[in-house]
């Protein structure tokens, strides 16, 4: 796959911060506005697999490759069972918001929901550019 | 003759369903309401509703809800995509490797 024509390369390279600034908005605002993690991660993957296919896989696998995708996907499946355990830690249940809840409406509130948000968002993303890529690879003859 | 009886049974059954179902069906146009106790305000979703600023700290109680008080069910969700995403995978490097 060699990338598109140089208009749709300039709209993408226009487009990319924005979509990627977007996606991480709903992630972070999760506990206060319509979202959470599961569309902000969709949006973030589907901004990278916009780059993709107007640069072609060669120039967007050196910015994230098969192997951070795999292990972002590790980091934020782990990272919510650690917040879960952090609940046992102070002596009450997994997945126990045991955090300072802080101010209603306020950003850092809520204790550990956005935290649990945060490694969701991760990991939707990472997951869904891991399915990106193993169908681009499938279909393409298996060099990796 | 066979196919007649079985379209005879799927029906019979299916008027048993619907007829069993629909007499203890609620008035047309009321609300479910599962109240705790006498009072109507106490149904649970109210209670949520009121409830969960105060409990999780949230201003969205979609995620006091989805986090908060079902913590283990979206623990559950985010595994089914792991797994998902690991099958996807496993299958299209096999095709990936073949060809």
């Amino acid at each position: 796959m060699a990338g598109m024509t140089v208009i749709v390369r300039t709209i993408a390279r226009l487009l990319f911060p924005f979509t990627f600034l977007f996606g991480v908005y709903i992630v972070l605002h999760g506990h206060l506005t319509p979202g959470g993690g599961f569309p902000g991660g969709v949006i973030i993957a589907s901004s990278v697999v916009m780059l993709f296919l107007a640069y072609g896989i060669e120039r967007a696998q050196k910015k994230v490759s098969l192997l951070h995708a795999e292990v972002l996907e590790s980091v934020g499946g782990l990272a919510i069972v650690v917040l879960g355990l952090f609940g046992l830690l102070f002596g009450t249940f997994f997945l126990q918001n045991v955090f300072p809840l802080g101010e209603l409406g306020q950003l850092f509130s809520a204790g550990n929901l956005p935290l649990l948000y945060l490694g969701v968002g991760i990991k939707v993303a990472a997951g869904i550019l891991l399915i990106f890529y193993a169908m681009l690879f499938a279909f393409r003859g298996g060099e990796e | 003759m066979k196919r007649v009886l079985t379209f005879g049974m799927v029906v019979a059954v299916g008027a048993l369903l619907i007829f069993t179902v629909s007499t203890d069906l609620l008035p047309f146009g009321s609300f479910p309401q599962r109240q705790v106790g006498e009072d109507i305000k106490n149904a649970i979703g109210q209670q949520i509703l009121v409830e969960a600023p105060e409990d999780t700290g949230s201003a969205n109680v979609v995620t006091s809800v989805v986090w908060g008080y079902r913590g283990y069910d979206t623990l559950g969700e985010v595994t089914v995509l792991f797994t998902a995403v690991v099958g996807v995978l496993a299958v299209l490097r096999a095709v990936g490797k073949r060809e």
